[in-house]
This record gives structure tokens, sequence and C-alpha cells, in this order.
């Protein structure tokens, strides 16, 4: 059984709505809406939903940047961080207190285009971390620069360029190399192959799946390509509107899914063979509700194919299926 | 103008079916910007059969989208200008016609579908009034009322529930899914021939991907006749609708074949490749095969073949003599050396534009 490494306690997190010239707040989404999970270490746990799922400000909150970037956000609960000195809630940290934890908690995200500053060659904006976070001297930092280049598939040689004058896959490759600079015990990624073309979304894939072997790193993987996580995750989890709906095995929650929304959701997934049976395609009414205005009880009965009257009354809880895993519903 | 639709029933396009309803013979299209000549697509031949959905794939600066979009001669110019090739369609040769006889055919003949329907769409005007716009400006006799119950008609169709009332609204009030399901409404409202379809599903959650790509093939079925392009890089799609697909790299068709053929029985490398990479959902957890390698630079495209750079089974003659389509048993094209003891034929128009550039 692997130790925890993080644990997500019921995790509420609220984006503010604003009104009027004098922008009050007049109320709240619920973008993530009383989540738990545990991450353990050495595991990829993929976390996968569509629009307005929450996933993205689940793993915002892990990395504990929202209330530096949402003015007004309202977190609740607990992200519990098992450190080498001893578990740590990182939502009650202050800035100066979260700072050191950062280093050990690191982001890789979609955009290979937007999330690298196009002022600063590539070199410096990997060498930054280690400036923050060790104290290594300048030579040092340099030929760790130099080794995290070549590991990630360039060239030593390319530090000194800047972002425009490599592809997408290549740019993904120097955020990965950004992130494992400090020698991360978890390193979050935001859809990081979404962006990439298929040939070099198998190569960018191998690479994350290469260092954690290599670096015994754990993963949070967000994503909507389910095929992409299937493949790199351990555990998988689903969210829908803010609920966490499923919880399970990566090949159970595939081939077994408990929930109705992970069994349209995968039986959604086009595959790449034409004489592939599609005759079970579960093809849901509607469009999803918006955040704003979400369901009562269980969020997604409004487009299920086995939908009660009781429930709208209350949320399910995520209680255990024969099959093995976790799922927020009481009628499969 | 036909006048007996109902939600349930659309009247098919008239198409004579014994013919390819589009024809793109040697197309080649180049950006003239600073630092030369990006040859975005050089020498691209293909058909469209009535009724069929064919699939276009490739990656990024493939050449996928500016072929489609010479079809409709949408290239900016400058910088871009299309250099040669026949575009076939009815009789006429579409690069030849004038602007006038051009624009009747778009939107209107032939329409297309982009990804993103936020840009396609105007943001200040109500989604009724684009459709209507549409509508009467290839059917000047139809008065406002009727392209309004039109309008309304086509929104029902693509499963816009509420319709007449939402035409009232403007596309920022729509869902993603449905400002494309507006967008093919707007595309079919004067029953094209042909309609081509620019990544539709990329930017959608897959349960809208799947609710929406079953909408196009049911109207596609309705629209008996009436023929689709589907551009795309995901190759799943691809599996799930379309007939015959069509392969794309650095600005040529490499390889073409039915769907069966294609996924099955691929014989240029880089389809072989493009398959082998693709991680999907009924594999156990291995390493993805990958293609070696990056896309080269359109200004540095190779000599020869225009993938050596990256194909593993590569011979020496593939750096310097591009292989022309060898036409196979079974009528596969395949780009490749490889495949020469297999082929029955070269491409025609292949040959031509070979003979005309040495």
């Amino acid at each position: 059984m692997r130790k925890p490494l993080l644990e997500v306690k019921n995790l509420t997190i609220g984006y503010p709505v604003w009104r009027g010239v004098l922008r009050r707040k007049v109320g709240e989404v619920r973008a993530v809406d009383d989540v738990s999970f545990t991450i353990h270490e050495g595991e990829t746990l993929g976390l996968v939903g569509e629009s307005g799922c929450g996933k993205s400000t689940a793993a915002k909150a892990v990395i504990n940047i929202l209330k530096a970037t949402v003015p007004g956000v309202h977190q609740e609960g607990e992200i519990v961080f098992h450190r080498e000195g001893g578990p740590v809630n990182l939502l009650q940290l202050s800035r100066r207190k979260m700072q050191p934890l950062r280093a050990e908690i690191q982001m890789i995200f979609q955009d290979p285009f937007s999330s690298l500053n196009p002022r600063m060659a590539v070199g410096s904006m990997i060498e930054a971390p280690l400036r923050l976070h060790t104290k290594q001297t300048k030579k040092e930092r340099i030929d760790r620069v130099h080794w995290l280049l070549e590991r990630v598939g360039l060239q030593a040689s390319q530090a000194d360029r800047y972002p425009h004058e490599f592809s997408g896959g290549q740019r993904q490759r120097i955020g990965i190399a950004r992130a494992l600079a400090v020698n991360p015990k978890l390193i979050v990624a935001d859809e990081p192959v979404s962006a990439l073309d298929v040939s070099v979304q198998a190569q960018v894939v191998n690479l994350l799946a290469d260092l954690q072997d290599e670096f015994g790193l754990t993963y949070l993987f967000v994503a909507h390509d389910l095929s992409v996580v299937h493949h790199i995750s351990d555990r998988i989890a689903v969210m829908y509107l803010g609920d966490l709906v499923e919880i399970g095995e990566a090949d159970l929650v595939y081939q077994q899914p408990a929930h109705p929304y992970s069994r349209a959701l995968l039986s959604a997934v086009p595959h790449p063979d034409p004489r592939a049976d599609r005759t079970g395609r579960i093809i849901l009414e509607g469009e999803i509700p918006t955040p704003l205005a979400k369901p009562s009880g269980c969020a997604f009965r409004t487009r299920c194919p086995i939908a009660e009257p009781a429930c709208s009354k209350e949320i399910p809880p995520l209680t255990p299926k024969e099959t093995g895993q976790l799922a927020a519903c009481p009628y499969t | 103008m036909a006048t007996g639709e109902t939600p349930e029933s659309i009247d098919p396009p008239k198409v004579d079916k014994s013919a390819p309803l589009l024809s793109v013979r040697d197309l080649a299209t180049y950006f003239h910007i600073e630092g030369g000549i990006a040859k975005a697509v050089d020498g691209v031949s293909f058909d469209v059969m009535p009724g069929e959905v064919l699939g276009i794939v490739g990656e990024s600066g493939s050449g996928k989208s500016v072929a489609n979009l010479s079809i409709l001669r949408l290239i900016p110019d400058p910088p871009g200008k299309i250099d040669r090739g026949e575009i076939l369609y009815e009789g006429r040769d579409l690069l030849k016609i004038d602007y006038d006889e051009m624009r009747a055919i778009r939107g209107n003949e032939i329409a297309m579908i982009f990804q993103e329907p936020m840009t396609a769409l105007n943001p200040v005007f109500t989604v009724g009034f684009q459709i209507i716009e549409t509508l009467l400006t290839h059917n000047p006799e139809m008065t406002k009322q009727e392209a309004f119950e039109r309008a309304v008609l086509r929104l029902t169709q693509v499963k816009i529930p509420d319709a007449a009332k939402r035409m009232k609204d403007y596309p920022h009030q729509f869902s993603g899914g449905m400002r494309q399901r507006v967008m093919i409404a707007m595309a079919l409202c004067c029953n094209p021939k042909l309609l081509i379809a620019d990544e539709p599903t990329t930017a959608l959650d897959v349960t809208t991907q799947a609710q929406n790509m079953e909408l196009m093939l049911e109207l596609r079925e309705r629209r008996e006749g009436g023929a689709i392009i589907l551009i795309t890089h995901d190759l799943a799609v691809v599996a799930e609708t379309c007939q015959r697909v069509a392969v794309m790299y650095g600005g040529k068709i490499q390889e073409v074949g039915t769907v069966d053929q294609i996924f099955y029985e691929p014989r240029h490398p880089y389809t072989k490749g493009l398959l082998m990479s693709l991680p999907s959902t009924q594999t156990a957890k291995q390493r993805l095969h990958t293609i070696p390698g990056n896309v080269p630079f359109i200004m540095d495209l190779p000599q020869g073949c225009k993938f050596c750079t990256r194909c593993e089974e590569v011979l020496e003659r593939c750096h310097t003599e591009e292989p022309p389509l060898h036409q196979l048993q079974g009528g596969q094209q395949v780009r490749c050396h490889l495949v020469e003891e297999d082929s029955i034929g070269t491409n025609l128009a292949d040959i031509e534009s070979a003979h005309s550039k040495s």
C-alpha cells in the first residue's frame, strides 16, 4: 500500500460573481464542491471531466495559487501535503510559509505558447526555480540546466534560445524541464498534451512516464483526452460540475464505469477503429448546465438516463461498488 | 427553394451521383513571406464523391486547412497565392471563374464550418440575423418572413430547443456545442451540395463532440447526395465518420484510401507511424510508439520525400527523389518508393506536374 502524499479533504472552492459598476459580489460559483481524494506516492492520478467540472480549479488549488490569482476566491476544506517534516495543510499557510513548499509541488501547463515568458531565454527560465529554492552556485545551476535540457530531449546548446524558436512539443519539454529542476515530489500537469499534435503527444507522454520511473515522481494529471489519461494513470477520478462522481483503478473505471456520467463519457469517446462496435453508445440529451445554475441533489440528474425523483433531494455520497471503485450513485 | 421541408424531412440537394462532386487537381498554394516562399500546399489532388464523408487528416503544418480554404478561394492575397491547379465543380474550374460567380457558390453550394464558432459567427449580430442574411443573399426572391421561417427550421433541425425564441440571441448566449450547431445550421441553410468542416469538434467536450458528430451524420443521411469534407487531426473521429481518407504531410497528399484500408492496411510510413502513436482506450499501459523528430520548418522542407527526415524505413533515394502517388490494387494511393513494385500506375496529375517543373 503506497503512502499518501497529498490528501484533499472536503475541498470547496467558490469563485465570486461580480455585478454592476461598483463590482459588488452578488454570489458565488461553486467550482469545486466538497471534493475529497488522496494521491499516493509514486502514483499518477488522472483527473477527468468536461467543461465546468472543476478539474482545473482543483489542480490550481493543489498548487495553491488561487488566492494569488483569483481575488475574492473562497476556499474551504483541507489540502494536506505529507512532507518529510510531517503533514501540513496548504490552505492554511501564509505566503511565506508556502514558498519553500513550492519546490516540492510543481506545475506543467497546457498552453506551450503562453506558459513560457517570451522575453526570457529558456536556460534562464529553467534556472529561475534553482535560484529561488537552492543555494547552488551559478556554475552548479548552469550545469543542472544543461543536464535538464538533455534529459527532456533537447540540447544544452539551446539554452540561449527564446521560446518562439521552438515548436509546441519542444516548449512543453522546456516546461517539464523547468518543473523538474528543483526535484519536486508532486507535479500537477494541467492538460500538458492537449495542444500538441498526435505524434508529439506520444513523445511527451513517454517522457513523462520515463521521468516518473527515474525520479519517483507523483503526478496529478488533469486532462479531457480520456485515451491519454487512461494510458498514463494508475487511478482515475471523474468530476462533473464540481462534484467528484467516481474514483478508482484506471482500468476499472475505463472498462466498467459505475457512475452513469462516467458511462456516458466513456461511451462518447471515439475509437480509432472503423470496425469497433458502436451500438452501445450513450448520447446524452441536453447541455451541461452552467455552474451558476447547478441542479440540486445530484448535479447529473438533468441528463441522466436513470434519474429518479429522489435524485433531486440529496447529493449522493461516494459509495464503494462491487467492482471496487467508488461512485456517487445509489442506482448502479 | 424547397417549401415542403419540415423538421423531420430535408430536401436533398440535386446532385449527379455518377460523377465526382468536386475534383481538385494539382492544387498548389504558396505564401510569399519574408525569407522566401512557404509552400503550404504543393500539388494536391483528390475527388469528393456525392454522398460521402471524405476525411483529410494531417497534423499542424500539413496544409490541410489551406487546401480547403483554397477551394473556396478564401486565401488572403497577399501573402497567399494559388500557384496552380484546377478545382472542378459542376463543369467549372472554381479557380478561373469571376468573383461574383464564386460568391454565388460560396455559402450556397459549397459551405464551410470552422473550429472556433466564436470567430466564425459575428458577435454583434443575432444568430437569426446572420442566418437570414445568408438566406436572402443567395435567394433574392425570398421574403423576410420566408427566410425567418426557414432559419427557424434549420435551427430546429440542428436540435436547438426553442428555436424561434433563440433567433433573437447573440452567439455568446449559446454554449460552445450549440454555437457549433448554429454554425452548422447557417452552413446548411441554403442546402449546399458540399460541406467543408474544418476541425468541427476539436474545441468541444467529448460528450458534445459525440452529439454534434451524430447530428452531422444524421443530416448527411437525410441530405442524400450531399458530401462532407472533414478536416481533422483526430484519427478516432475519422474512423467513426469517414468513408475515405486522405493523409497529408508537408503540403502533399501522402496516402488515400477507404477508411478500412487506411486503418487496417496503411502503406505509407507516416500513416503507420500516426496510427501506432495513438494511445487507445483499449490497449494496456505500454510505451507509446513515436515518430522520431519534428515536422520540418515549412521553409526548410526536404528535397525528396517530405517525410524522409523522420521515416524509419527511409531509403537513399528518398532524400533526392520525391515519390509519385502510386496507385495500388483496390484503389489505395501511396506516395512512397516502398510500394513501387505493387504500383499499377501513378496519379496522372502528379506526373504532369513533375514534368512541368523539370
